[in-house]
């Protein structure tokens, strides 16, 4: 297919421009394959919009007249308005604009066509492998093997070919495993506990079903985590209620009887559908500029938003607090271990480990947690707030992950190497993007669209140092505690980064967090001066000192 | 003195607690736990105690503060909870201004220094750098002996055509007898911001030498022919007050004013939504839902929001229209002074330097009346008065400073400081309800003020990210009043429940290290003199001997970087914390806190507001 087959009018002049706290710009609206640009030659303020077809969420339309409003929603929640004087004009563009960003083939996306400015310097997609992560793992413990079951994607299809596993089990069991478990995700290592050598795995439900199935060598697996007289605990991000029901279907929990050294604690992490809700209320109440305080409190409660955050913390905290206080190894999982177990696992490990709070490593958690880990970002992400389409499987699992992190960020605002940008980068490239990393719903189908190869990957693009240095937290001091967030209701926040970023002004905002970066850079520049100083001092004073020897 | 005393986590469910021993000084109640932190409770700060019913680890104690702390202790025999708790009723709650604090407190300072201490805000020198007296504007001696107005100051500034039978024409017709006076005088626009209380027109009454007074104020203003008249009241309320003989202006008689009214609710109404809005944020479990609906069920962000408004209403027609405006409330003591003081703050950069907002306050709220006493319960009084109307003011102008970061000189740590002296009774500024009663008691000889305390310890309360460049004299600050813009003041209604606060503070470090950079800057000095003298020098070897022995510099060398461990540490205030060791039981992660809570050794210590490990 052409691109240009679904542009009828590929450019409209004297077109103008509308976004909130900015004065309305006349310029030129062009259409590409995979852009929608605006550009303004006025000879005092020019400028130029580029928007990503794919980052456009809805579209809508009105006529006064013959000149035609377009109003665009995106993904990434902000709305600007374009008036397109030509009846005809406006509705072609309207139109192309709505194929082009609801091309159902993922080969046809930018990441395919896009080629960098840049220079890679170091290719993002060989740069967190299941082989190096196990390198560091070898080096503190060797009671863990890389097993290569998955390699043709055999075994489990959203689990990548290498994972970690307990070495006293072979592949034989492994396999016998992938059949109790809900799309064959067996436990494998999720993160493991330097400091008392306690680990996390992660699954998905056991297909228990309502006879009560067990499976030996399932119960062997995890057991083999356990030290000798000591209890773990399962963490079920599903109600108990909701995982009695789940038996009906095949699916279930583990049952105490065949799991004694185990104990299951429910935790309700709320999924699909909820979710996306909760993001559409959200976002709905704050683009709601009226100025009743009571029906912004009253929307903001409604939206349920803090409340998922507050529970996903809180399931993450517990399963941080087994491991470290507790010493007690965990397994997280829900129904099909690729959302809220996720979210907990992952989050649990930026309570845990400060190598996950650097922006490589949090980068590496990334990959491996969500990416290898076989989140669907394809199908997760496709709409955000503004979407009409309502499908099962849309929902903001990843943002709300974000924006958990963001709220310990808060809380811990020196003990991470990156800053709030760098979370909100992640949450735009996860919904568009031009490179290739969050396309797909697993490895197995990064692989089949040969993505490495055809699509440049984020990483590349953000491990340059002019990009990095955007993202660096000049506040970061290495902090190597386990870091408790507080999970009170009033401790949490409403993500203004995200959710006001497009409503109001932030400019004397910006400002002063300018003026905080200048103070801390002045601070550095005379630190290294008076060092430099006393060092000189004290040379000439040693100098002094040898010559009186002499 | 009792001992094996608990002192219990207010939120925990699971009563973790601490045992220490407490003692009962003449001002304080001290709680001094195993691990010798004190816990220091001013006795005046004591809002009410609270005996609970008996349980098997002994009796509970229930103690809320005005500063919103609340500490719950259990002593174990039940006489001496009753005994503590009858001392504390007596000592919590004072007949008679003389037994206050503040009339023993001694900061030992000479008594010239206590003098020099009153002088530091002449407000005479405030009216004259606002540019008044001048043509249009005087001063008026009709007060000198509080003999129109016991609740105003004796100097009252009028405009010029305003004779003294005027004068004393609109007293009689205003409530109170508060006529009309000058709060503020904006120089460029030549308007003014007035202030008075109701006017005494019931259904029909009218008084020409009011509508004169208000005539003369609309004069003042050679920029504009017509001015405002703002009524904060809710249009009910002040229709209501008509019933009563009171009420408010008609616009038929008085030519040329616009009347308007902006709808914050009275003492009554402020006083429950803060006590609804403390009962919310004082639960333990709270869910998030619970937390918002009970946000907005209080009203206490709505009414926060009313007031702002008003002020940003007062503000435009200042300086978009250079209309004069007046404001009234019932008694002109409440919403005006908040509505004023706040128009005056977004009007004026000066408000927003330390000094500024120091005058502000002695302006328009010690000056005019406000009735700091009753509103705060410094004396055993009528519950009914007590109203958290100045505390409304101090959250609207932290609201401002979190929009506007670089607008103010002061932190929030100078507002939390403010708040907790206006209850605290240690200074004789905020006591008695108008200057006439504080004149009485003879308080700036038998107590000290509170600014020059807060002036010699600025170095706490200023705001790093200041830039006096960001609003040039006369910049209008212009609010974002978008509901979403309010906030709870978490630092505020939970400043001593540490463990909801982020547990490092990006405010303190900035600050620290701003501070820190002077110090640096110094001592690159010194050590760019040192070296240059050095070099001068370098054959004059007795000499260098000498100058060794005077100058360790090499010793400091030893430890680097030494610059931090010379550096004077700005004393961590309570009110704004830095880093808490990470503590899993200091979260609540729901039922399971209970299994889990073990012991666990402070991990994080502080250093000069940055993290340091000691594991």
């Amino acid at each position: 297919m052409e691109f240009a087959e679904l542009i009828k009018t590929p450019r409209a002049d004297n077109v103008i421009l509308h976004r909130p706290f900015y004065l309305a710009v006349e310029g030129t609206l062009c259409l590409t394959g995979h852009h929608l640009i605006f550009s303004s030659r006025r000879q005092d303020n020019a400028e130029e919009l580029w928007l990503l077809h794919s980052n456009i969420d809805s579209i809508e339309k009105r006529f006064v007249g013959s000149l035609g409003t377009i109003v665009i929603k995106c993904k990434d929640l902000r709305i600007i308005q374009l008036d397109i004087p030509g009846m005809e004009e406006c509705l072609n563009i309207a139109s192309s604009i709505e194929a082009l960003s609801t091309l159902d083939s993922v080969t046809l996306m930018y990441p395919f066509f896009y080629r960098p400015m840049f220079e890679i310097v170091e290719d993002g997609w060989r740069c967190f492998l299941p082989d190096q992560e196990f390198e560091l793992l070898s080096a503190v413990t060797d009671e863990w093997r890389l097993s290569c079951i998955n390699k043709e994607f055999s075994v489990c299809p959203s689990y990548p070919p290498v994972v970690i596993v307990p070495k006293s089990i072979d592949d034989e069991a492994l396999r016998k495993v992938a059949m109790f478990r809900h799309g064959s995700r067996f436990p494998v290592l999720s993160y493991y506990h330097k400091k008392n050598g306690m680990v996390m795995m992660r699954s998905s439900q056991p297909l228990t079903g309502t006879n009560g199935r067990r499976c030996k060598e399932d119960e062997k697996l995890i057991n083999a985590t356990l030290r000798p007289g000591k209890r773990g605990y399962i963490i079920d991000t599903r109600s108990l209620n909701v995982a009695q029901q789940a038996r009906a279907k095949g699916g279930g929990f583990e049952q105490e009887a065949h799991y004694p050294q185990w104990r299951r604690i429910h935790k309700c992490i709320e999924r699909f559908n909820i979710l996306q809700e909760s993001l559409i209320k959200l976002v709905e109440a704050c683009n709601d500029q009226s100025h009743n305080m009571d029906r912004w409190l009253s929307k903001l409660e409604a939206s349920n938003w803090l409340t998922h955050i507050k529970e996903i913390l809180t399931a993450a905290c517990l399963a941080a607090q087994c491991i470290d206080r507790e010493g007690a190894s965990v397994l997280v999982h829900g129904t099909e271990g690729t959302d809220s177990t996720l979210q907990v696992t992952s989050l649990a490990q930026i309570i845990l480990d400060p190598r996950c709070r650097t922006i490589c490593g949090f980068e590496s958690l990334v990959v491996r947690e969500w990416l290898q880990a076989g989140h669907p970002f394809q199908q997760r992400c496709a709409q955000s707030a503004y979407s009409n389409s309502k499908q099962k499987w849309e929902a903001p699992v990843f943002l709300l992950f974000l924006d958990c992190v963001w709220q310990i960020l808060r809380q811990f605002p020196c003990s991470f190497e990156f800053n709030e940008q760098f979370l909100i980068m992640l949450f735009e490239h996860a919904y568009a993007s031009q490179f290739g990393t969050f396309l797909g719903n697993n490895e197995n189908e990064r692989s089949k669209l040969k993505l490495p190869q055809k699509t440049m990957s984020l990483w590349s693009w953000v491990n340059r140092s002019e990009e990095l240095s955007k993202f660096q937290n000049p506040l970061f001091e290495a902090n190597s505690l386990v870091i408790w967030p507080s999970v009170a209701p009033q401790s949490l926040q409403l993500w203004e980064g995200v959710f006001l970023r497009w409503n109001r002004p932030s400019k004397f905002l910006d400002e002063a967090h300018e003026e905080m970066i200048n103070i801390i850079k002045y601070n550095k520049e005379l630190q290294a001066k008076v060092n430099a100083l006393r060092r000189q001092l004290a040379e000439m004073e040693t100098d002094d000192r040898m010559q009186e020897n002499l | 003195q009792v001992e094996q005393v608990k002192l219990l986590d207010r939120f925990s469910t699971s009563n973790k607690s601490l045992t220490g021993t407490l003692y009962l000084t003449a001002t304080h109640l001290l709680f001094i736990d195993s691990s010798q932190r004190e816990t220091w409770i001013l006795h005046h700060h004591i809002a009410a105690v609270e005996k609970l019913p008996l349980t098997t680890s002994g009796c509970p104690l229930v103690i809320q503060c005005k500063n919103f702390r609340i500490v719950h202790f259990v002593v174990p025999r039940e006489r001496d909870c009753h005994d503590i708790y009858n001392s504390l009723l007596q000592l919590s709650r004072t007949a008679k201004y003389e037994e206050l604090y503040a009339f023993s407190y001694n900061p030992k300072q000479n008594e010239s220094e206590q003098v020099k201490g009153w002088q530091l805000i002449d407000l005479a020198e405030e009216y004259k750098r606002m540019g008044v007296p001048n043509a249009n504007w005087q001063l008026s001696d009709a007060n000198r002996d509080y003999k129109i107005c016991e609740t105003y100051p004796r100097e009252l500034y009028v405009p010029r055509t305003a004779s003294k039978p005027i004068i004393v024409g609109s007293s009689k017709f205003r409530s109170k007898g508060r006529f009309p006076v000058l709060s503020y005088y904006h120089k460029n626009k030549e308007a003014a911001i007035c202030r008075c209380s109701q006017p005494l027109s019931g259904f029909s009454a009218r008084c020409l030498e009011d509508e004169h007074m208000l005539q003369a104020i609309s004069k003042a203003n050679p920029s504009n022919h017509y001015m405002y008249v703002m009524d904060t009241r809710p249009k009910l309320n002040a229709m209501a007050n008509r019933a009563a003989g009171k009420g408010y202006e008609n616009e038929d008689n008085y030519s040329n004013i616009r009347f308007q009214f902006v709808g914050i609710e009275n003492i009554h109404v402020m006083r429950s939504s803060l006590q609804k809005l403390l009962e919310v944020s004082g639960t333990k479990g709270l869910s998030v839902n619970d937390f918002l609906s009970g946000l907005e069920n209080s009203g206490w962000l709505r009414h926060i929001k009313a007031v702002l408004d008003a002020a940003v209403f007062l503000v435009k027609a200042i300086a978009v229209e250079s209309a004069s405006v007046l404001v009234h409330c019932s008694d002109g003591w409440d919403r005006t002074s908040q509505v004023c003081s706040l128009g005056a703050l977004l009007l004026d950069s000066y408000y927003r330097t330390i000094k500024g907002f120091m005058v502000l306050i002695e302006k328009d709220w010690i000056s005019f009346g406000h009735k700091f006493s009753d509103r705060c319960c410094q004396l055993d009084g009528d519950p009914k008065e007590i109203s958290p109307v100045f505390t409304q003011f101090l959250e609207s102008v932290w609201n401002l400073t979190e929009q506007f970061p670089q607008a103010f000189e002061y932190n929030e740590a100078f507002l939390l400081q403010i708040h907790e002296h206006v209850h605290s009774c240690q200074f004789g500024n905020f006591l008695g309800n108008c200057q006439k009663e504080r004149e009485e008691l003879k308080l700036k000889q038998k107590t000290y003020s509170l600014w020059p305390f807060l002036l010699g310890e600025q170095k706490k309360y200023q705001n790093p990210l200041y830039n006096p460049d960001f609003s040039p004299e006369l910049t209008l600050l212009e609010p974002n009043t978008v509901s979403f813009n309010f906030k709870f003041w978490r630092n505020m209604y939970h400043q001593f429940d540490r463990s909801m606060h982020p547990r490092q503070s990006v405010f303190n470090l900035v600050m620290n290290m701003s501070e820190q950079n002077k110090q640096l800057e110094e001592d690159i000095k010194e050590l760019e003199a040192k070296i240059k003298r050095r070099n001068g020098q370098s054959d004059a070897v007795l000499v260098k001997e000498h100058q060794q022995s005077a100058h360790p510099v090499p010793m400091a060398l030893k430890t680097p970087p030494c610059f931090k461990k010379e550096q004077p540490l700005i004393p961590v205030n309570d009110a704004v914390r830095t880093i808490e060791g990470s503590n899993t039981a200091d979260n609540r992660y729901s039922e399971f806190v209970a299994e889990f809570s073990k012991a666990e050794p402070a991990v994080v210590s502080l250093e000069y507001g940055v993290a340091r490990m000691t594991c």
